[in-house]
């Protein structure tokens, strides 16, 4: 039926031909890991696009269940492996707001300087990938290439590159020294002009607007009705953002701006985030230069966290959108339930229908748009 | 609460990220780095002995020519002569062709490696990885050689071949010095665009026989954007056509010898706006007709997999590349004497390094253009491209060909 409906949803009369169903995926270069795509295809153009999602499926709600409150932590790390910073946030978010604690003020200024670096090098890989998508290779090496540095930053700090475990319940897992802090400075002085270097080579190409200028539109009314959130939330003109909309971490105190969208086109959602990418090196630039001094973990966690029966929700503006955590506790030393509403799986779903009437061409530059992160879609 | 809080994990001491390089010193300043000159005196020297070895050899044409009065002087048969004669030539044209697929392969991956701050291959053979090509080659020659349960075993054979044979052959008039060419057609551009439109078959072939979705996808693109681009191409060299007044490449190669004011080459390319224009749209054109970024919609990888020859392997996918290279080097050979002046020195008082050294120079300044486009540029979308070629490059094919007509009229010389 619902085929039936994407089917008939096709405007004007056509010639009668036969339709092609292809497989584009798992194992397809440009689906960014494991998704599956079904389309029926009439000719080039998408009659019916199927994704099926599940060949990451780890179980991670479930394990937790099986763990102490604070080895859960790890398993955030592996959702949005691109984003592990703001993942470890949303789950110590929750668990601080089980026990009704809060991180100490050096603690809350680290998260923000880690989660808008971490937004930043998750963007990076954003930019590469969809460059690639649309067949210009190169961005994608200057990308990583940049990404590499906010990696050396993190592994000073905490020791690891991609699943960090660094924002714990309470508070963060170490401390930065001055040595650090110069490196980061460093680094976003560096930043900039590579950013501006990105808009003359990709971002205003003339054949990478043409692929991505009126492809994938999503009115702000659909979006919202999908439920999107995140930059393609924001590429399509609604200017919400979790950071702003109900602060944490005292992202109040700092001064940035929610880069929205026009038309919600495939551009627009790219151009959002390299948008994002400059405020996110202002807020680390300001968090730097305020950084206040003291505890890192506060005394209100335990080192054996057993918060009192009852639930608690926690949401943070993660770099694909709105992650949000809902932990439930019945006292014991393991999480009772914790469910994850993880936004790829949420932005994912809207493919079925703004890819139909497309050509095969746009599948990618659809997709890529979107921004997935399968290890968080299937968890 | 039980229990006191964790202490935070203090880090001292030398972590990896302290001694890793960070772009952040050589954007500063790359020429003071020691690796940069040394690289640039490397390059310099190269070219110099290069032309050295040129000048000390002089015309390959005339070598040509000693070597083949000293066949005929051995006394066989005229027709034994002439069959030995044609076989060699034949051999050193195919040899150009399988030795510019090693280079221009090595060559490709170190461009896109130093444009992506990489250094790409640089331990086979030792020197920057020159061997590289080699070792891959026989690497391919010993992989198992796929045909799918899905494949037309016979079509899927013969694709190959049906894509590389009209490729070798097209080089038959072309030119790779001043009169040093395997034939000398008097229609040679017409037989080079004819035999460079055959291997579209080749390229359909492999996508219809190997059972796969994909490579029909990729072969019936590659059909439409090929047989499409014939048009613009053969029509972007009218003009170039019209000033010569001949289809053969040496009268083409010769017209353009001379310098105007004693110092500005007589290159079809410096001809006001004409010249400039007719290069652009004939660059255009061989771009999209070799299958190569942004026109590689054929192969496009993030799309279709790998196109037409997903389902190909071994030695089958490598005479793919082969053709493509082929191709590439064909299109470079085509400008340079089409708007590069052919064998001409760029400048009055370079005569003396020979008019081959020049050629094959000018044509590998054109790979390179190949080359640079593969790795700057984003893929357009395949009705894009319908659009480019019918409502943009072909419109102003013709209106150049009438600015051309336009000028000698003017001119009075036809």
């Amino acid at each position: 039926m619902e085929t039936d409906r994407l089917i008939a949803s096709e405007p004007g009369p056509e010639l009668e031909s036969d339709t092609m169903f292809i497989n584009m995926g798992p194992q397809h270069p440009s689906t960014h890991g494991v998704l599956r795509l079904g389309l029926t295809l009439s000719g080039e153009v998408i009659k019916r696009a199927a994704p099926d999602v599940g060949y990451l499926h780890r179980g991670t709600e479930k394990l937790m269940e099986t763990r102490s409150w604070s080895q859960c932590v790890v398993l955030t790390d592996r959702w949005d492996y691109c984003s592990a910073m703001t993942s470890n946030l949303a789950f110590s978010l929750a668990v601080e707001k089980l026990l009704g604690a809060e991180a100490p003020p050096r603690a809350q200024a680290l998260r923000v300087i880690m989660c808008e670096l971490n937004r930043i090098a998750s963007h990076l890989i954003f930019l590469g990938t969809y460059g690639i998508d649309i067949g210009a290779l190169t961005p994608f090496l200057y990308a990583f290439r940049e990404r590499e540095m906010i990696l050396d930053l993190y592994e000073r700090c905490c020791g690891a590159r991609l699943t960090y475990n660094y924002i714990r319940p309470g508070g963060v897992a170490a401390d930065v020294d001055e040595g650090w802090i110069a490196k980061c400075r460093e680094f976003l002085e560096y930043l900039k002009p590579r950013l501006d270097e990105y808009d003359a080579l990709l971002s205003f190409n003339p054949i990478f607007l043409a692929r991505t200028r009126d492809i994938g539109l999503i009115s702000a009314e659909t979006a919202v009705h999908w439920g999107l959130s995140g930059p393609n939330l924001r590429g399509s003109g609604v200017a919400y953002d979790v950071r702003k909309a109900e602060p944490y971490c005292g992202y109040e105190n700092y001064d940035f701006e929610v880069p929205v969208g026009r038309t919600g086109s495939c551009w627009d959602r790219y151009f959002c985030r390299v948008q994002e990418m400059r405020q996110s090196a202002r807020i680390v630039a300001a968090a730097l230069a305020s950084l206040p001094p003291g505890e890192l973990r506060t005394k209100a966690v335990p080192r054996v966290v057993k918060p009192a029966a009852g639930e608690a929700y926690a949401h943070v503006e993660a770099s694909r959108g709105d992650l949000g955590i809902l932990a439930v506790s019945d006292g014991g030393a393991a999480p009772f339930r914790v469910h994850v509403k993880a936004p790829c799986f949420i932005n994912l779903a809207i493919l079925q229908e703004i890819l139909v009437g497309k050509k095969v061409a746009d599948v990618v530059a659809v997709m890529g748009s979107i921004d997935i992160v399968l290890g968080e879609v299937d968890r | 609460m039980n229990g006191p809080a964790a202490p935070a994990v203090k880090r001292t001491g030398i972590m990896l990220s302290a001694t890793r390089y960070w772009p952040t010193e050589i954007w500063k300043s790359p020429w003071s780095l020691p690796r940069y000159r040394a690289g640039a005196a490397w390059l310099a020297g190269i070219l110099l002995g290069i032309c050295a070895v040129g000048a000390a050899a002089g015309e390959l044409s005339a070598w040509g020519g000693r070597l083949l009065a000293l066949l005929e002087s051995t006394g066989l048969p005229a027709y034994a002569t002439a069959w030995i004669w044609l076989l060699f030539k034949l051999a050193c044209v195919i040899g150009v062709i399988v030795a510019n697929g090693l280079w221009a392969v090595w060559w490709e991956r170190k461009i896109s490696a130093h444009m992506q701050s990489r250094f790409g291959p640089m331990y086979a053979g030792g020197f920057h990885g020159w061997a590289q090509t080699i070792f891959d080659t026989i690497k391919l020659l010993l992989k198992e050689d796929v045909t799918p349960a899905a494949a037309d075993r016979v079509m899927h054979a013969l694709a190959p071949v049906i894509a590389i044979a009209p490729c070798v052959m097209a080089f038959a008039p072309v030119l790779f010095g001043t009169d040093l060419a395997a034939a000398n057609l008097d229609i040679g551009v017409l037989y080079v665009f004819a035999f460079a439109g055959v291997s579209v078959i080749g390229v359909v072939m492999a996508g219809w026989a190997s059972g796969n979705k994909y490579s029909l996808l990729g072969g019936l693109r590659a059909a439409a954007q090929i047989v499409s681009y014939e048009l613009p191409r053969g029509f972007s060299v009218v003009p170039v056509l019209m000033f010569a007044g001949s289809l053969d490449l040496a009268v083409i190669d010769r017209a353009q010898a001379g310098y105007w004011l004693g110092f500005l080459p007589r290159w079809f390319i410096f001809y006001p706006v004409v010249g400039q224009l007719s290069f652009l749209f004939f660059l255009i054109a061989s771009v999209a007709e070799t299958n190569r970024t942004p026109f590689d919609i054929p192969e496009a990888e993030s799309e279709l997999v790998a196109g037409f020859h997903t389902e190909f392997s071994g030695m089958k996918w490598s005479l793919f590349f082969l053709t493509e290279y082929g191709y590439v080097l064909l299109s470079s050979f085509l400008l340079a004497v089409f708007f590069l002046g052919g064998g001409a020195a760029p400048l009055p008082g370079l005569g003396f390094i020979p008019s081959w050294i020049w050629m094959t120079g000018k044509a590998m300044l054109m790979m390179f253009v190949f080359l640079w486009f593969r790795w700057t540029f984003p893929r357009l979308r395949v009705d894009q491209l319908m659009d480019f070629n019918w409502k943009f490059l072909l419109p102003w094919c013709f209106a150049n060909i009438g600015l051309a007509g336009l000028i000698l009229y003017l001119l009075g010389t036809r």
